[in-house]
């Protein structure tokens, strides 16, 4: 498999009362195309960090990312802008839907920088919908959405402009278990049927198992893979399911 | 691409206490605006109303006004011989000898009374102006008659047809009440010439001679030939400029209008100021959401900008309608020419209306300029952070 995303000696400080806090130390990371990682590590570990940093949502204090060979360091903001919406699909923990929109009009939102005409973002948005199991809440706004449908309307909207990478942060640190599980199978789903490469930042060990390869991060330093860090609690697998749509049990 | 305008418009939705109230502050200086605008269109209506342009009027030289004027008999006759005067349907020159004076009436606005502009003119006066009877009859030569306008008859109780006026050295009866359209001879009052300067004592002379000229080429020509006759000592003025003078009337009342809705412009544009940055504030996450998903700065920037000159735009639709009613409205100012009322029709034209609204949204894009730069200027991590 092709690498698609890369990171070199990648690291980032924060300022906090005048003094620099590294977050990510030196960070080397190579994603295959079609993978689906789990990036996991305690809170303050700097896995979202890494995430930000590779959505191109934030610049590296020193080192590179290099994402389908591209050097995101040599964009400018507004093309880093076109870039995101290009490549990625992120997926917040907290769903970040607009809440004044409908869902269907919260998943055309990408779709309007792109050159489809208004009736092709409408079918694009209609799918994606329809994908996650949500064809039935198409005007729905986001309160009357639960938690579980609010994050679903939210992959679907990560996943509408057929992007190159999923980057899921914490996507169900809000979430019941119920509502967890069909957010991972999608997610896994997504990975399994249509390919996508998918960077998942969770601490919950569950969540982690519906990936493919599991890296952990401590104190900012990416530890080597198959090395967990020390005290890192196992956690049973998931329910097993193959399909986006059949996993949708709401 | 921008964010769908939809996005604005529902948050604008969202908060409408805070939108209504923002609107309401910008929807008062639009109306104060268009009213002031509408308020010298209404007088320019009305001495645009009240000139022929063929016509000319006399006055001594260096009077600027009919009521400090006096152009004795003798004048009138050499006036009236010129060449290049329109004749009536019996073949006689269209000049009229005027005299004008004013009488003091009190009104339900003002009861120690308004000055009203009193004309003494003759039939041939009457047929040089667009004015029609509406009520009653004309005055008859050498009767204690006279005809009000209809905004005089309007505005004043005492005016009424069958009523007397007491101006000069007695009582007059009103015998019938005309209308000059839209024009300033709605304010006056009009009686028999030669009843009239009997009345003040002056039937040697009149105010002003109105001519009208057969074309505008014998215009100019009548203008020069009276002004450079050795005989007269008179000076001319076209009806058109005369009125137009008077419109200067209402300048003092436009200044303070667009004052007051300047200065209320500068707190409608601080409020919308203040509103727009505590929207930036709470829709911070959604501002980090939509730069995540690829919208530019400059999107962001524009999204919050139409936003704030829609709110402004729709407040000055509700500007313009709060002023609206005042096309119906008739108010008088005191002519700083004639020294008496000129009534009037406020006129909101479809120019004011568009001012009104030009004037909300550059107040909107005012207001709205510095939030919506610190909107795109969010850094995407600190605005999902941020709420």
């Amino acid at each position: 498999m092709d690498i698609v995303i890369e990171t070199r000696k990648l690291s980032k400080d924060y300022m906090r009362d005048e003094n620099p806090v590294a977050a990510l130390k030196n960070v080397d990371l190579q994603v295959a195309g079609g993978e689906f990682l789990a990036l996991m590590g305690p809170s303050g570990s700097g896995k979202s960090t890494l995430l930000h940093l590779i959505a191109a949502m934030d610049r590296p204090t020193s080192g590179e990312v290099l994402v389908l060979e591209q050097d995101l360091r040599s964009l400018n903001n507004r093309q880093l802008a076109r870039w995101r919406n290009a490549h990625i699909g992120f997926v917040f923990q907290a769903f970040n839907l607009i809440p004044v929109l409908t869902a269907l009009e919260n998943v055309m939102l990408p779709l309007k920088l792109t050159g489809l005409d208004a009736k092709e973002q409408l079918e694009h948005a209609r799918t994606g919908l329809q994908l996650v199991g949500l064809g039935d809440r198409l005007n729905h706004f986001p309160r009357q959405l639960s938690g579980g449908q609010e994050q679903r309307v939210a992959i679907a909207r990560a996943i509408v402009t057929d992007p190159d990478f999923i980057l899921a942060d914490e996507p169900t640190g809000n979430l019941d278990a119920a509502s967890a599980n069909d957010v991972l199978t999608i997610l896994a789903a997504l990975n399994n049927e249509q390919g996508k490469t998918i960077l998942l930042v969770t601490h919950d060990p569950h969540a982690a198992h519906y990936a493919k390869t599991t890296r952990y991060l401590e104190k900012g330093v990416l530890l080597p893979e198959g090395q967990a860090p020390q005290d890192w609690m196992a956690a049973p697998p998931p329910m097993p399911t193959s399909s986006a749509t059949s996993a949708v049990t709401e | 691409m921008t964010v769908p305008f939809s996005y604005n418009i529902r948050n604008l939705v969202v908060r409408k206490t805070t939108t209504l109230m923002t609107a309401m502050g910008i929807a008062l200086s639009v109306a104060i605006l268009v009213a002031s605008l509408a308020l010298v269109n209404g007088l320019r209506t009305v001495f645009a109303n009240t000139a022929n342009p063929l016509q000319l009027l006399v006055l001594r030289k260096g009077s600027h006004a009919e009521l400090g004027s006096t152009v004795p008999t003798e004048d009138f006759a050499i006036v009236r011989s010129k060449p290049g005067i329109a004749a009536d349907r019996s073949g006689q020159p269209l000049t009229s000898q005027e005299l004008v004076n004013v009488a003091n009436l009190p009104s339900l606005d003002n009861p120690k009374g308004m000055n009203i502009t009193v004309r003494g003119l003759s039939p041939v006066g009457i047929e040089m102006r667009k004015v029609r009877l509406v009520a009653g009859r004309w005055f008859q030569p050498g009767q204690r008659e006279v005809v009000v306008g209809e905004a005089v008859a309007h505005r004043y109780p005492s005016a009424r047809i069958a009523h007397r006026i007491r101006f000069g050295k007695g009582d007059w009866k009103i015998v019938g009440v005309m209308d000059g359209g839209q024009s300033a001879l709605n304010s006056e009052i009009w009686g028999d010439f030669n009843q009239i300067s009997a009345e003040y004592n002056q039937q040697d002379s009149s105010s002003s001679v109105l001519l009208r000229a057969t074309d505008p080429v014998s215009l100019d020509a009548l203008k020069h030939s009276i002004e450079d006759d050795p005989r007269l000592n008179a000076s001319t003025i076209t009806e058109s400029d005369y009125y137009h003078g008077q419109t200067a009337s209402g300048a003092p009342l436009e200044f303070l209008g667009i004052l007051v809705s300047v200065i209320m412009a500068i707190g409608s544009a601080f409020a919308t100021t203040n509103i727009m940055y505590a929207a930036v504030a709470r829709r911070a996450k959604e501002i980090g959401t939509l730069k995540t998903l690829g919208f530019s700065d400059g999107s962001i920037l524009l999204s919050f900008l139409s936003e704030s000159v829609l709110l402004a735009a729709l407040a000055g639709v509700l500007g313009c309608l709060i002023a609206l009613p005042l096309n119906w409205v008739t108010t008088g100012v005191g002519s700083m020419v004639s020294f008496s009322e000129i009534a009037f029709r406020f006129h909101v034209s479809i120019a004011a209306l568009f001012s009104g609204i030009i004037f909300a949204v550059v107040l909107g894009a005012v207001g709205g300029a510095l939030p919506a730069r610190a909107a795109a200027k969010k850094e995407i991590l600190s605005a999902l952070r941020e709420a």
